[in-house]
This record gives C-alpha cells, sequence and structure tokens, in this order.
C-alpha cells in the first residue's frame, strides 16, 4: 500500500522522499514552474511550484510529499499569484517574444499562456545587458536571463565544468561564465555539454540555426506546457 | 605601489595559510586580501582560485554579493555613509554631498586620481551616535559640517588612516539604563564553573526551566533549540553566534560585544558544553570591523583563563574554542540558514528549509544559531537557575531585553528593562517628546502609533530584535517607509522571484509617490506587491519587507494620500526629469533646457 496525498481533491501516490511536485508530475499533474528540472536538484528560487500545504504557501520543488498532506494548486488566488511573478520575471528582463529565437520552445513564454497573461503589468526596468557572442557555436543573449540556475546546475552537476554562476546581489543579480575576460570563447564550454541545452528560455542559443523550424509548428504552438511537462520526465514504471 | 605592479602573491600566500587554504574561510580571505590591495584585484582572484582549487567564478559569485567586497578600484579612502532613517534625520544627505563637493567626486564614483570614492550604505548600527559613516571599513560617529571639513583635508593630504584623531573612532556605550545584562558581578568563568557542576542535562534542565527565548526577533525556545541540537546525530555539533546585527536601528550586540564580550563567549562555551561541540563561531558583522582586534584579544585572555581551548577549566574532554567571522555588509546574512552559507564561504541566500540547521547547519552538521544577547542571558541562567530567571519578564517573555533607543529623543542609547516595559515608559525614560511613532524592532518590526503607546515590549504584544525608533510629530512617516522600503530593496539577496523584482517594485512605486505621480492606482498597486511578498518570498526578509508601508499606510494615512496628487492613472516616467543627463552633459539648466507643463 503506497503512501499518499491529495492535490486539487485527487489523490496522489509518492515514494518516501519525493517532494510534492515529482509525485505530482509522476500523477500526470502539472504544476507550474521555471527553475524546476526533473534531472536536477532542486532550486526553489522562482516560486511559480508554490502551493499551499494544509493552508500554507511553499514550494512544491523543495516540500517533500507526506503522507496525508493536503495540497492546493490550481486554484485561483494561487494562479494569480503565480501570473504576478510570471510578470516580474518579464519586466525585469528583456523580452522580445516576437523577435525571438526561442518564442515556441520558450517556458517563459508557454507559462504566461498557460497562466493566462495577457500583460506584463508592471513598470519594465529595461536593463543594460550586453550579449556575449564571443563563443565560435553558441550565443549569450542575458537580456531573457531569469536565474533559474539550470545552466549553473548542468554544468556543475553533469558536465562537471562551473562555466556558469550567479553573481551581483538582489536585483544586480545576473549570470557570468568562467572566464578572466568574462566571456563564454574563453571558458571549456562546448555545444556537447548538457548546460548548452538546458536554458529554459533564450538565453544559451546555438549559432547560426534560426527559425529551423517554423513559428507556429514548435514545441508550445501544438501544445500547452501544461501537457509538455511530461514528455521531458524519466520513463515511468521502473 | 600602484595595485597593478604589486606582487600578488606575496601578500596572498600568508592568508592563504593563515586560513590553511580553507574555501570555507574564503570571506575572510576575501577581507584580508582587499586589505592588503584596496580591492580584490583580477589577477588576485585567479591566484586564489588556483590556490583554493575553486572555480574563479565562485570567487566572483561570493565577491560581488557582498557590499564591502570590490573586484574593482574604489580609490585610496572608500567613504560610506550610514544611510539608516536615523541618519537622515541627522542630516547625513547634505553632508554627502557637502564632501563630494569638496573632494569633486560623484557619489558612488571614484575620484579621477583614485584616491576616494563617496557613497550611502545601510544603517552602520551607530544611531544613537550619528551621522556615521565608514572609511574603509572603520567606523567613525558623529559627522557635522566641521568633521566633514576635516576629513576632506585628511583625505586630500593622503593621511593614513591609523594617523587621523583618535576621537574619531571612539564608540560610546550610551548604557541609559542597566538591568540583568548590563549589570557587573559576573567574572569570567562563574557561569561556566556554574554549569560544569549541574551537567550537560543539568544545565539543559536550568534552561528549560528559564523559558528562555531567542533575542533576534522570531523568539524561538533556546533550550528546545539546544536540546534538537544536541539529539541530532552529526559527526560534529557547532555554536554559531550571529553578531550580524543588521536591523537598522539595532545597536544593542555592538555594545554587548564591546563591552560584556565575555558574557557573549561564555554562553558560547556553555551551548558547547551542551550540545557537545569543540567549535564556535562568531558571526561579526562588516560594520563592526572596529571590534576585531579587541574580540579577539578577549578570546586569548580566556585562553589563558582555561575558559577556551583544551579541557575547559581542568574537565577533561570539555575542548571548545571560538573563531570570528567577519562579514562584509549583507542584512540577509542575519537569517540564520544564510549566516550559515556564509560561514561556509559562500554567497549569503537562505537555505531551502527544511532541514533546519539543528540538524543540517554548518557544513550539514547540528548547528546552534543564537543571537549575541541569547547567549548573554545563558550565563545568568547557569549562575542562578532557570526558575529564578523565569520570574523576571512577563508569564510568557522570561527575562529582560535590551533596546537600541535612537531618533526623536534627549537620551538615545542602550536600555534594558525586564520583559513588559510599555513604549510609554520607554519614551519617558529616553525624554522622548510630542511623539508621532515609535518603529520597534527595525523596519522588518512593527510601526507603533500613539493610540498603542500602552503596549508592552514583550513576545506576547511587541516582540523586538531591539531597535526602538522614535519619531516626533515632525517627521513625515511615509518618507521613514520610503527609507525602508530603499533598504529591502538593496538588501534583498536576488534569490526569489518575488523579493528580488518585488522589493524593486515597491520601491519604485514608493519613489513614484515621492515624485509626485501617484494615484489610488498606485495605493492598490503598493497593497498587492504587499500582499505577493508577504505569500511568496523564501525568507523572511521578503515577508516583512511590506511591514512599514502596511503599518504606515493603517496608521498614518494621510501621509500617503497628501500624495495621491492625481485622481486617476499618472503614469512614473517624467519626460523632464529624463532630460536631466542631457542637460548635465551640455551644461545648461535653463528654462528652453526644460520641458514646461504646457509642452508635455
Amino acid at each position: 500500500m503506497s503512501k499518499t496525498f491529495t492535490l486539487d481533491g485527487k489523490t496522489v501516490p509518492f515514494t518516501d522522499g519525493q517532494t510534492i511536485i515529482q509525485a505530482a508530475q509522476a500523477a500526470d499533474v502539472y504544476i507550474p514552474h521555471l527553475c524546476y528540472h526533473p534531472e536536477f536538484k532542486p532550486h526553489g528560487s522562482c516560486k511559480l511550484c508554490t502551493v499551499k500545504v494544509n493552508g500554507r504557501q511553499t514550494a512544491s520543488c523543495t516540500m517533500r510529499a507526506a503522507e496525508g498532506m493536503v495540497v492546493e494548486s490550481d486554484i485561483e488566488e494561487l494562479n494569480a499569484e503565480r501570473r504576478a511573478l510570471t510578470q516580474m520575471l518579464f519586466v525585469e528582463g528583456n523580452h522580445f517574444c516576437p523577435s525571438c529565437e526561442k518564442s515556441g520552445d520558450c517556458q517563459l513564454q508557454a507559462t504566461a499562456y498557460q497562466l493566462g497573461m495577457m500583460t506584463t503589468h508592471f513598470d519594465h526596468f529595461f536593463p543594460n545587458r550586453p550579449l556575449d557572442a564571443s563563443h565560435e557555436k553558441f550565443l549569450l543573449d542575458f537580456n531573457r536571463c531569469i536565474l533559474c540556475s539550470l545552466c549553473v546546475r548542468a554544468s556543475r552537476d553533469v558536465d562537471g565544468k562551473n562555466v556558469f554562476a550567479l553573481a551581483g546581489r538582489g536585483i544586480k543579480t545576473h549570470l557570468i561564465v568562467n572566464a578572466a575576460s568574462g566571456k563564454l570563447a574563453d571558458t571549456d564550454f562546448t555545444a556537447q555539454d548538457k548546460a548548452a541545452h538546458v536554458c529554459p528560455v533564450g538565453v544559451i542559443l546555438p549559432k547560426r540555426r534560426g527559425f529551423a523550424v517554423p513559428i507556429g509548428e514548435r514545441t508550445f504552438d501544438k501544445q500547452p506546457i501544461s501537457a509538455y511537462v511530461d514528455t521531458r520526465l524519466p520513463a515511468k514504471d521502473h | 605601489m600602484d595595485v597593478s605592479d604589486m606582487d600578488h602573491a606575496s601578500y596572498l600566500n600568508p592568508i592563504l595559510q593563515k586560513y590553511r587554504h580553507q574555501p570555507t574561510h574564503l570571506m575572510q580571505i576575501l577581507r584580508e586580501a582587499q586589505e592588503c590591495a584596496g580591492y580584490i584585484h583580477p589577477t588576485a582572484v585567479e591566484y586564489l582560485a588556483a590556490a583554493l582549487q575553486i572555480p574563479r567564478t565562485k570567487i566572483e559569485g561570493v565577491a560581488s554579493f557582498y557590499s564591502f567586497f570590490y573586484l574593482e578600484p574604489r580609490g585610496k579612502y572608500r567613504v560610506l555613509f550610514s544611510d539608516n532613517i536615523t541618519d537622515r534625520m541627522l542630516g547625513n544627505t547634505a553632508l554627502m554631498k557637502q564632501m563630494c563637493n569638496q573632494l569633486w567626486v560623484e557619489p558612488d564614483k571614484v575620484s579621477e586620481d583614485g584616491l576616494v570614492s563617496v557613497g550611502m550604505t545601510s544603517c552602520t548600527g551607530m544611531c544613537d551616535q550619528g551621522p556615521a559613516l565608514l572609511v574603509n571599513n572603520i567606523a567613525i560617529t558623529r559627522i557635522d559640517a566641521r568633521r566633514v571639513d576635516e576629513i576632506c583635508d585628511l583625505i586630500r593630504g593622503q593621511v593614513p588612516l591609523m594617523a587621523w584623531p583618535q576621537e574619531y573612532f571612539l564608540i560610546e556605550d550610551n548604557i541609559r539604563r542597566k538591568d540583568l545584562l548590563l549589570s557587573d558581578g559576573l567574572e569570567p568563568g562563574m557561569a561556566l564553573a556554574a554549569a560544569l557542576i549541574r551537567g550537560p542535562e543539568g544545565m539543559l534542565g536550568e534552561l528549560k526551566a528559564s523559558n528562555l527565548r531567542g533575542r533576534g526577533g522570531a523568539g524561538f525556545t533556546t533550550a528546545i533549540k539546544w536540546e534538537s541540537c544536541r539529539n541530532a546525530p552529526g559527526t560534529a555539533h557547532y555554536v554559531v553566534c550571529n553578531a550580524d546585527e543588521g536591523e537598522p536601528g539595532t545597536f544593542k550586540d555592538r555594545v554587548l560585544l564591546a563591552s560584556y564580550a565575555d558574557k557573549v563567549f561564555e554562553g558560547m562555551t556553555l551551548c558547547g558544553y551542551v550540545i557537545g561541540a569543540k567549535k564556535g563561531m562568531l558571526y561579526l558583522r562588516g560594520e563592526y570591523r572596529y571590534l576585531l582586534d579587541h574580540l579577539e584579544s578577549v578570546l586569548a585572555r580566556r585562553r589563558r583563563q582555561n575558559l577556551l581551548g583544551e579541557g575547559i577549566l581542568g574537565t577533561a574532554g570539555f575542548d571548545f574554542d571560538i573563531e570570528i567571522h567577519l562579514g562584509a555588509g549583507a542584512y540577509i546574512c542575519g537569517e540564520e540558514s544564510a549566516l550559515i552559507e556564509s560561514l561556509e564561504g559562500k554567497r549569503g541566500t537562505p537555505r531551502n528549509r527544511p532541514p533546519f540547521p539543528v540538524t543540517n547547519g554548518y557544513l550539514d552538521q547540528p548547528t546552534v544559531v543564537n543571537n549575541v544577547e541569547t547567549f548573554a542571558s545563558t550565563c545568568h541562567i547557569a549562575q542562578r537557575g532557570g526558575a529564578w530567571y523565569a520570574g523576571i519578564g512577563t508569564g510568557k517573555s522570561a527575562g529582560t531585553k535590551i533596546l537600541s533607543v535612537s531618533g526623536d529623543c534627549e537620551r538615545p542609547g542602550i536600555y534594558e528593562y525586564p520583559f513588559g516595559v510599555s513604549v510609554t515608559q520607554v519614551l519617558a525614560d529616553c525624554g522622548a517628546h510630542d511623539v508621532q511613532a515609535v518603529q520597534v524592532s527595525g523596519p522588518s518590526g512593527v510601526t507603533v502609533a500613539p493610540h498603542e503607546f500602552e503596549r508592552i515590549i514583550a513576545f506576547e504584544d511587541i516582540p523586538t530584535a531591539g531597535a526602538f525608533m522614535v519619531f516626533d510629530r515632525a517627521r513625515d512617516m511615509f518618507e521613514v517607509a520610503r527609507n525602508f522600503v530603499h533598504f529591502f530593496a538593496h538588501e534583498s539577496c536576488g534569490f526569489c522571484t518575488p523579493c528580488r523584482v518585488g522589493t524593486s517594485l515597491l520601491r519604485n512605486l514608493m519613489d513614484k509617490l515621492h515624485n509626485g505621480h501617484g494615484s489610488p492606482y498606485d495605493f492598490s498597486e503598493i497593497e498587492k506587491l504587499n500582499q505577493l511578498l508577504l505569500s511568496m518570498s523564501h525568507c523572511g526578509l521578503g515577508h516583512t519587507a511590506c511591514n512599514p508601508v502596511l503599518d504606515t499606510i493603517a496608521k498614518f494615512r494621510p501621509a500617503y494620500e497628501r500624495r495621491m496628487l492625481h485622481k486617476s492613472f499618472s503614469p512614473a516616467f517624467d519626460l523632464d526629469w529624463s532630460l536631466q543627463a542631457a542637460r548635465q552633459m551640455t551644461g545648461r539648466d535653463d528654462s528652453d533646457a526644460h520641458l514646461g507643463v504646457e509642452q508635455q
């Protein structure tokens, strides 16, 4: 008899050590998220996956599931707050979807659609974030960075390289690369790195490949992000 | 010698040796490297990365997180004015302007000759003797126009800081009311001797009976913390004293460390005895750098007295020693898990909790983190017993509380009372008149209005970490809240979205009201942001960042309504203001260089 908790009224089984979002995804229930990725240690920073556990709000990517928990997720109160967080991420950086190569494959954009975000609402910060086009094969467009740290984790934990890191504090927090010059070309980054392929937005992009898949036929053009997430998960039933 | 020509190995090697090439000591290594070279030179970053076998991004990530680390030259003299609201009330803004004008330097920029930079920093904990500033991280108090003139002369004359008039560096205790903690009569070692007779379990029992609760603000029961840590399995246990007294308006830990350091260290040693720790660490805020030598000398004396080290007071197996870790300007490190990260040589980002430090703290081992005042209090419990201690104060708040009183009053300074003292009583004692409000426990605390002055300082009514800032009727409570909001935006660690972006949005909205573009729309926006910060933030900083605004809106609404100049939405964007840079570049400020009202 496996242990269970309830998520929006639905009974969800879990195994010891599983977080709420892991158990939810295994049960085909979508909880919005950006910095969470099933292959990496949870970070808990974007706060989109916040749920109510027995009435108290907490990030579902870091909270372990426990027997009998009553979890609420898909409720308007939380979705309104998630929408506001998504809007914050949009105004914090410079996100111009129509000209972005990642449009249609971008998790920030898809999450905004999922949450019914119609405008950015808040005043834009319009930060000045220079591009890094130094690398032969990859481009870094920091304008779109949402500080999820997935590339940091991938480079450190999978590639064993520490190519990326977060620097600065507060609203000045930003992504840096591991080189005295501060340029990607001077790091040991390669196209084969896991870190080259985990960016949920359009920061880390391969060069010389533009709009290979036309707009309208991209990942989230075909299905909402709530349906997509499961395909990233490791195979079930093992 | 120019830093660029320096042989970085020559000053870095002794530092690396002193800290045994341990990356956990990165903060101390960077601080000492900077004290040698004036800033953390790129070559030094490279050298340290290789020597410590850590990526350079880690060094850059850490150095750029803390306000007092510089990866670029900041001048031979680095002046930072304290910018708490109490400093503002004492005229720090005009004094900084005076200094900038005299030294021909723009705020936050380095002078062209590389000699000096002048800027603002968060509260430096000198509110009872402000306005205050830091020069190369050393505190100077009681700044006035004359002192600014003198300092400018000293800087221009390139007089070494060591040779500046000694009275500049005089920091007063200003103790106005003594009770238990600030009384004399507890000699070093007495509390330890008493605890040794009781044994660890006996001492823990007294602590339980005392009902002592943490003095850092949250008020967690100390005995439960110590017991949980004692019972938690681990390869080592640690004692950490949180002396990162960053809450604006708080300075009681400074006085405890300056004049009662033995009690603090003895309390830490007691904790080590109870939980079975061999190592304690005092995390001292960077603003209190001037206390470091004094504290090291107290530690050295205590080692000679056999109150630290091996076999304390002749008890075989009771080994305990204390290290001091200096912070580098980050309020967030007052949060216990961020503090532990910082102790480990990392960015001060609060951890995901649970697990809590009592089971997974420093180096993932069981760790007690307590406030300076909490540790000092345990000495009295060891000596005189828990039941006696529980009889002081109120039923739910045992013992005494030290208040740091500042702002509009005749006698700012340190006041120690048994818990249960009313706001009215404190105001009478410190000589405050015509009071409009008191900010208790700093920006993250509560704004108390006159109709509430009979409320008491106690966990069951107004809990506090110690700050008590008084505002008379001449003060604008909106500006008080705006100062606090700027503080939180500056100190947000940037880890979680709601706090990183939300505190800046809140700051912008408060500035919008300040700049005369406020409307009821902004009012509701502020309230919505407050709610979001409260419910979504990762840690207490975000949760409490809205307190000053919510409180002042509720209690001093006219101060906000005065700023509702527009009936409907007005944009924050101001075209005329945006032309400022162009005016500055062209050296013009005539009427044609401004947009008239009709042109807008």
